[in-house]
């Protein structure tokens, strides 16, 4: 399959007080056509600012800082802004996480979603206004007509979210980048855009990275999976390979505290039992362990653990950053 | 066994105003008539998602909320006629955790103080030497280092955040902590450590807990039983074993379908339930499931359905299942 997107070594720094934040250190994955890329991580990991990065959004003072985004073949980053612009909302859209702040008060939700035809001169203003309510239609909002002419306080947070879609739909993007699209959602709710994110990109031939801190809102989506800790990607792999081995120990680790349910559908027992969590905490960006991120949490750490950082290495269809499959020479062990 | 714990009939309705001067135009019914016991050392909890009314129903029985109507009796006291200086008392025996372990803690008091306080204010051991002696056994049995009391909450990371909050809540070693979605702004490894943390402390104390969350992965790790609320009524109680394995209320299934579980290999059967929950304000007549609701029957728009027990134990509130007496009210 084609590939739509491919980032290679990108690098956003933010300057602080305790010094240099490294939220995307050294991240290369890519996205390929039609596919849905899951990226995973903690609160903190720079799974956002990666998002953000695609589109060199970066909030200042932060910005990247090395790196290669190709998309359909261009790199991204050595375009002028201007040119830039053409493929923000029109080629890659983003979806943000937060429902309520993500619209303006004080427009209605269907110009909102029309504006991006209009700016980016796709259509004249009523024609992309009768756009906006097909596009609702289209994220199963009923009575379309009418609440096009609503404000965003007039919705609920589910509808807001259906809003946003349409909006990031609206230009006919081929690359859509969701950054949390239903965290801030009740489970019913999240179900359902969830559901309705896998139709839209079968329809619309979308390709879709997925940002998610949720491991089950991945597994039904992702075809693919990325897992970030501390800055860097640890260990990428097919959906089903990754859930049924994961390789990277954080993985292993991640997967084994979360609680599912168990025992209600498996019948396993389930119920009432300690969960196998990971020791200490996500550690701070700015005050990072030496060696590998994550080596004062691990199980399995060595002692080239402390000294060396991991480089993302291939194992077999996929890739992990780990001294317990390559050497700190890149050998396989 | 007898209740530690019993409400009755519960109540809380928010005034809607529309202006500063204007009258009251209507009535947020967040708890509307809630009934729950828990018994000594057990675990309820109290699930539902935004607006179901859950985390005012915690406020109502510490009394952060005066209910508008019902009873809260814990061991054999209603807390409702209580004087606040004798509530103040009862406070020692019921404690709570807050969610955001950030927003919780007074950022200008060092940890110890903090621990400290509920010491100091209820005037327990002899000295203040003692009560440091407390408050570091209290740092130590949550997973904390003594040595870290003097710190402010802010070095602190969240889940370190939230055992302090747990130390806080411990330390007049109280019978019923309400624990108001304790661990849902952690993160998911450190989420697995609190989950740990809260059922070791039962086991050691015998300490109850009103489990209030949204997530029923969660829930099923803690709970020995399960109330699930929708717009301010219980839909179903029943034990653990039943709620998950043998979910009457259609809403109950829905929640449980909804949960995305990690297995890719997995093809989840799932009805969708349409449309955003009604608002609290204008809670639909009849079942105030059934805008939602995929198996609804004539009844259900017309006739609220009473909670029924429907087996030992387990309690629906739904018009397909009629209770053992016959057909359901009406």
């Amino acid at each position: 399959m084609p590939r739509i997107l491919e980032v290679t070594d990108l690098s956003a720094h933010f300057p602080s007080e305790a010094g240099v934040v490294r939220a995307v250190d050294r991240v290369s994955f890519h996205v390929d056509e039609g596919e849905t890329l899951g990226l995973v991580g903690e609160s903190g990991c720079g799974k956002s600012i990666t998002a953000l990065s695609i589109v060199r959004l970066v909030p200042p003072p932060g910005r990247i800082v090395s790196g290669r985004i190709v998309y359909k073949g261009t790199d991204l980053m050595t375009l002028p802004e201007r040119r830039m612009r053409r493929y923000r909302g029109r080629e890659i859209a983003l979806i943000f996480q937060e429902p309520s702040t993500a619209l303006n008060p004080v427009f209605t939700v269907g110009y909102q979603i029309a504006e991006g035809l209009i700016v980016h001169g796709i259509m004249k203003k009523k024609e992309a206004l009768r756009e906006a309510v097909r596009l609702m239609e289209l994220v199963r909002i009923a009575d379309a007509g009418r609440r096009a002419r609503e404000y965003p306080h007039q919705m609920s947070g589910g509808m807001r979210q259906r809003v946003l879609i349409a909006m990031a739909l609206a230009c006919r993007p081929s690359l859509l980048v969701a950054d949390e699209p239903t965290t801030a959602l009740d489970v019913t709710l999240q179900a359902e855009i969830l559901d309705m994110l896998r139709v839209l990109k079968r329809d619309l031939r979308l390709s879709l990275l997925l940002i998610s801190h949720n491991l089950g809102v991945i597994a039904e989506t992702a075809d693919r999976v990325a897992v970030m800790y501390a800055g860097r990607i640890v260990e990428e792999a097919g959906a089903r390979p990754l859930f049924a081995s994961p390789k990277h120990p954080y993985t292993a680790g991640l997967l084994r505290s979360m609680p599912r349910l168990g025992g209600a559908e498996t019948g396993s027992g389930g119920g009432r039992r300690r969960l196998p969590a990971i020791e200490g905490n996500v550690p701070d960006l700015a005050r990072l362990p030496s060696g590998c991120a994550f080596h004062p949490r691990c199980p399995d750490v060595m002692a080239e653990c402390r000294v060396h950082t991991p480089g993302l290495l291939p194992l077999g269809d996929g890739a992990v950053a780990c001294f317990k499959h390559h050497d700190p020479g890149g050998r396989p062990r | 066994m007898s209740a530690l714990l019993e409400v009755g009939d519960l109540k809380k309705h928010f005034p809607i105003r529309r202006g500063m001067l204007s009258g009251v135009s209507g009535w947020v019914r967040a708890v509307d008539g809630v009934s729950l016991r828990i018994a000594p050392g057990e675990t309820l909890a109290l699930v539902g998602e935004s607006g179901s009314g859950k985390t005012t129903t915690g406020r109502c029985i510490l009394r952060l909320l005066e209910p508008t109507s019902g009873s809260v009796v814990f061991d054999g006291v209603d807390l409702l006629a209580l004087k606040p200086r004798a509530m103040r008392r009862m406070r020692r025996q019921v404690q709570v955790i807050f969610q955001d372990p950030y927003g919780s803690l007074n950022p200008r008091m060092r940890v110890g103080t903090i621990v400290r306080e509920p010491l100091d204010i209820h005037r327990i051991g002899a000295s203040r030497r003692e009560r440091d002696d407390m408050v570091a056994a209290l740092l130590r049995r949550v997973g904390l280092d003594p040595s870290m009391k003097d710190r402010y909450p802010h070095e602190f990371s969240g889940g370190q955040r939230q055992r302090i909050g747990v130390a806080r809540a411990l330390a007049l070693k109280p019978r019923l902590i309400v624990a108001d979605e304790p661990v849902s702004a952690l993160d998911v490894s450190v989420q697995a450590q609190v989950i740990n943390l809260l059922m070791d402390l039962q086991d050691e104390f015998g300490i109850a807990y009103l489990f209030i969350a949204h997530d029923l992965a969660v829930v099923e790790r803690i709970a020995d039983r399960v109330a699930v609320m929708y717009l301010g009524r219980i839909a179903e109680v029943g034990t653990r074993e039943e709620i998950f394995r043998n979910p009457l209320h259609p809403y109950t299934r829905a929640l449980l379908q909804a949960i995305p579980i990690p297995d890719p290999t997995r093809a989840r059967e799932r009805a969708v339930l349409r449309g955003d929950p009604p608002s609290p304000a204008q809670p639909p007549p009849g079942c105030r499931f059934h805008t939602r609701c995929p198996s609804v029957i004539e009844a259900c728009p017309r006739v609220e359905p009473p909670l029924l027990e429907v087996t030992p134990g387990h309690w629906v509130a739904c018009h397909l299942y009629p209770g053992p007496g016959g057909a359901s009210g009406g």
